[in-house]
């Protein structure tokens, strides 16, 4: 394989990996508050539609892009109001809010489906963008590439070294203990599932707007299950859900070259099964790994709080 | 008896006809209270007596109902706990608001308006815990601290703030004699200094020892108020319980048969990264015998109660034997087989099912000894009959067996958990902090009971954090410390300060200062 041809399976692997880089940390945020939100799939696809709909008819694909992160937060809020305020079970929500998220998008979508649309501008950075092989991997890709990286390291910044971000903790650690010490738990965990509804939406934007570039029904294709487990998989540590979407991507893009290499004998439909069986097999280790007692789960995750009155 | 004492100039806190009402219940009912600067002031009542939602208003966590609180002479509306810490007052819960997965350092940041750099609240910590007597590393996650080292994080949170009034629930309940006489000391230096001090209790002896003047709350009004140091212990406790109090009797030695729980060598790994590994327990337990666990929680109660009932297995069938059979391989039914009964430590969802009705959660766990199922079906009438029998014997307030076992407060539910057991007549029961939350009266209701099951021949295993009440049941007793059971001891023998320093308490490398040893007076 020549230089080329790999800078060009590497440029693919991070277009892969955005998405779910993108989704995942949102959840993560969602979880460290102790909100378990199943509904990612739905939110990135709320996020496609818009995101897609939005730039093809106002040529603009920032509002795009900022539109998609509107209604991926919009789905997340009705999540929240269910599941905070009405103290609706997390699970039975999140998952109802995949499915309405995939009837509505295609309703919203039907419209666009096989509309051309032109993908994310590139934003080279001026002189390293020309360096061989560092030039491309690193210093041309479009703003929402640069956006995820920027989001890990400011979400991992957020989580570990600022007071709010103490606070999200906590409330996810010990809902009762963060309201006897005076904190407003309900508005803590709104705030984080309406940014991880945001985040979601940013992936779906970037896979209609980036990745594809084009509108179709159900285009995430498990990817929001695949943030789930990848947040599982990261223990909840923002650096090891970066190099978990990075892997995630790497296989997804691994099976398609295998296909194209004429899949060395398997069917290409197990080869497509890669991505889902590794998060399974990944699952399965984490869970049954003697490492299984650190996981630092937050301990509140899924739990319902209602302050006492 | 009951003086109205002379009141110091102007008041610290003043509260006036403080009302909260719950379903059902006036959990305060129109209370008056009045704290002076320097001073320490006792809040003394039974359990369900309306004073930690007192206090809880106080501090607002709960909304009041009715009624009005003035601080330093001006009335003060307290919505928030952080608008009650803008005023000065600092609370130490009964159970802590911590958060285990995070460091001594965030814990305090967490529980202050104000913290500043972290840096420099590191430095402070120290310094607060230095002047105090109350020694903790600030960097160390908090699930690896003792109890008592938990609650000198609450601590120290509290007077990070310099607070003109602390309030402190209950504190002495998860503490070793020697960790409660250093508390002691630290709060006697607290009102020296001007600090004014709510000290919650339902301990006389603590009352008596520590506090300036007492409020005693009864069914959720204040019934009187004294100077404690010119009380009895009776006249206290006739106030506090409206009744004299039933001095516990030593029973009686009864006849010992032959042995009916014997644990060799029981080694269980921890479950979870913060829970304790049992290593080596080794005790027995005769027929008409009742045989205590005492510590400090979190050393491993948890465990040797779940080793015990079977739901969790030992590698070796032998480390558990039960009427002379092995067991340690056994589960939860296959034991109770056997004739064990258990009452485990968590009521509701452990050991009932809280919104099953009462004869539901009566089936549970007896429907085999009692022989309540038909060919798979349940035998609705013996059924209703067995819980009947169970409220009837147990004096279980409750307005039929049909309600769900929720609905019941936690005497009531725990004096049905030990009926259900003890009525399946087991050979060997286990019981885990019998008496946690109940009444006094129930209380001795189940200690009864206890007691009579050990007359008529059953082995019965007492888990508790309660040394009081292990000393006034048990015949022999031992102590757990980090998953090591010590060498048992006869009860009648034993002294309360060899006691607390084997439940040590004060664990891994944080000083510990021991000078403030055992002046302390138990009622044994």
């Amino acid at each position: 394989m020549s230089a080329e041809t790999a800078v060009l399976v590497m440029l693919t692997v991070i277009s892969a990996a955005t998405p779910l880089l993108f989704a995942a940390l949102g959840e993560l945020v969602v979880e460290k508050s102790g909100v378990l939100n199943l509904g990612v799939e739905g939110m990135m696809l709320a996020g496609a539609v818009a995101g897609f709909a939005v730039t093809v008819s106002t040529g603009s694909a920032v509002l795009g892009i900022v539109c998609a992160a509107l209604a991926g937060a919009l789905m997340a809020l009705i999540f929240g109001v269910l599941t905070l305020t009405l103290a609706a079970n997390q699970v039975a929500t999140g998952l109802a809010l995949t499915i309405f998220g995939v009837g509505l998008s295609a309703l919203l979508g039907a419209g666009f489906v096989g509309v051309p649309v032109a993908p994310l501008p590139k934003l080279a950075v001026p002189g390293l963008s020309d360096l061989a092989v560092i030039g491309p991997l690193l210093f041309a890709h479009d703003a929402l590439v640069y956006l995820s990286i920027l989001a890990t390291a400011g979400i991992g910044w957020f989580l570990a070294r600022t007071r709010a971000g103490m606070i999200l903790r906590a409330v996810g650690e010990s809902d009762e203990s963060a309201h006897s010490i005076g904190y407003n738990v309900i508005r803590v965990r709104y705030l984080a599932v309406l940014f991880g509804g945001a985040m979601s939406g940013l992936a779906g934007a970037f896979l209609s707007l980036s990745h594809t570039p084009m509108w179709a029904e159900e285009m995430t294709a498990g990817r929001g299950w695949i943030a789930l487990a990848l947040v599982v998989f990261s223990s909840w540590r923002p650096g090891r859900v970066l190099l978990g979407a990075y892997l995630f991507g790497g296989v997804t893009i691994l099976q398609l070259h295998a296909q194209g290499a004429g899949g060395l004998g398997i069917p290409a439909q197990v080869l497509s099964m890669l991505p889902y069986l590794a998060t399974i097999a990944v699952l399965t280790i984490i869970a049954a790994g003697p490492w299984r007692g650190r996981l630092d789960a937050p301990a509140c995750l899924g739990k319902l709080f209602r302050p006492p009155t | 008896m009951v003086s109205i004492g002379i009141e110091r100039p102007g008041p610290r806190l003043q509260a006036r006809g403080l009302t909260k009402r719950f379903p059902g219940v006036v959990a305060a009912d129109k209370v008056d209270l009045s704290v002076a600067p320097g001073e320490i002031h006792a809040l003394l009542g039974e359990n369900g007596a309306g004073k930690s939602t007192l206090v809880r208003m106080i501090y607002g966590v709960l909304p009041p109902d009715g009624g009005q609180i003035h601080w330093e002479g001006r009335p003060a509306r307290i919505e928030s706990p952080r608008a009650a810490r803008r005023l000065g007052i600092g609370m130490v819960f009964q159970h802590f608001s911590l958060f285990e997965a995070m460091t001594v350092l965030e814990n305090v940041a967490l529980g202050i308006d104000n913290p500043g750099a972290m840096a420099d609240l590191a430095r402070r910590v120290s310094e607060v815990s230095a002047s105090y007597g109350l020694p903790l590393d600030p960097r160390r996650g908090v699930h690896t601290l003792s109890v008592g080292e938990r609650q000198r994080i609450e601590i120290v949170r509290s007077l990070l703030q310099n607070p003109k009034l602390l309030i402190m629930d209950e504190p002495t309940s998860v503490l070793t004699p020697q960790e409660v006489e250093r508390l002691f000391k630290t709060l006697r230096q607290l009102a020296r200094e001007g600090c004014s001090i709510l000290y919650i209790s339902h301990k006389l002896d603590e009352i008596k020892a520590l506090c300036d003047r007492a409020t005693i709350l009864r069914g959720g009004r204040v019934v009187a108020e004294c100077d404690p140091s010119e009380e009895t212990k009776g006249s206290l406790a006739r106030l506090m319980i409206g009744a004299d109090l039933k001095t516990a009797k030593r029973r009686a030695e009864t006849e010992r048969g032959p042995v009916r729980l014997t644990v060799e060598g029981l080694d269980l790994p921890a479950e979870s990264l913060h829970g304790t590994a049992l290593r080596k327990v080794s005790f027995n337990v005769r027929a008409g015998e009742i045989f205590g666990i005492a510590g400090v929680a979190g050393n491993g109660q948890k465990e040797l109660e779940l080793a015990l009932s079977g739901e969790r297995r030992a590698k070796d069938a032998g480390a558990v034997r039960i009427q002379g059979q092995e067991a340690g391989h056994l589960g939860a039914r296959a034991r109770r087989r056997l004739g064990l009964g258990c009452v485990p430590e968590g009521r509701r969802g452990h050991g009932a099912v809280p919104d099953m009705s009462l004869v539901e959660n009566m089936i549970l766990s007896g429907y085999e000894r009692m022989n309540l199922l038909s060919t798979g079906f349940i035998k609705k009438d013996a059924a209703r009959r067995f819980a009947e029998n169970v409220v009837v014997d147990f004096d279980v307030r409750a307005p039929g067996t049909a309600i769900s076992a929720g609905s019941l407060s936690g005497g009531n539910l725990q004096k049905l958990i030990v009926g259900r057991e003890i009525l399946q007549t087991p050979g060997v029961l286990i019981v885990s902090q019998p008496t946690w939350g109940v009444d006094a009266g129930a209380a001795a209701a189940i200690h009864r009971a206890l007691a009579d099951l050990a007359a008529k021949g059953a082995a019965v295993v007492i888990i508790s954090q309660d040394l009081d009440e292990l000393l006034e049941t048990t015949d022999r007793l031992a102590v757990i410390d980090r998953g090591v059971l010590s060498d048992p001891m006869v009860t009648a023998q034993a002294s309360i300060e060899d006691i607390g320093l084997m439940m040590g308490g004060v664990h891994g490398p944080a000083p510990v200062h021991d000078e403030a040893l055992g002046s302390r007076r138990y009622a044994v």
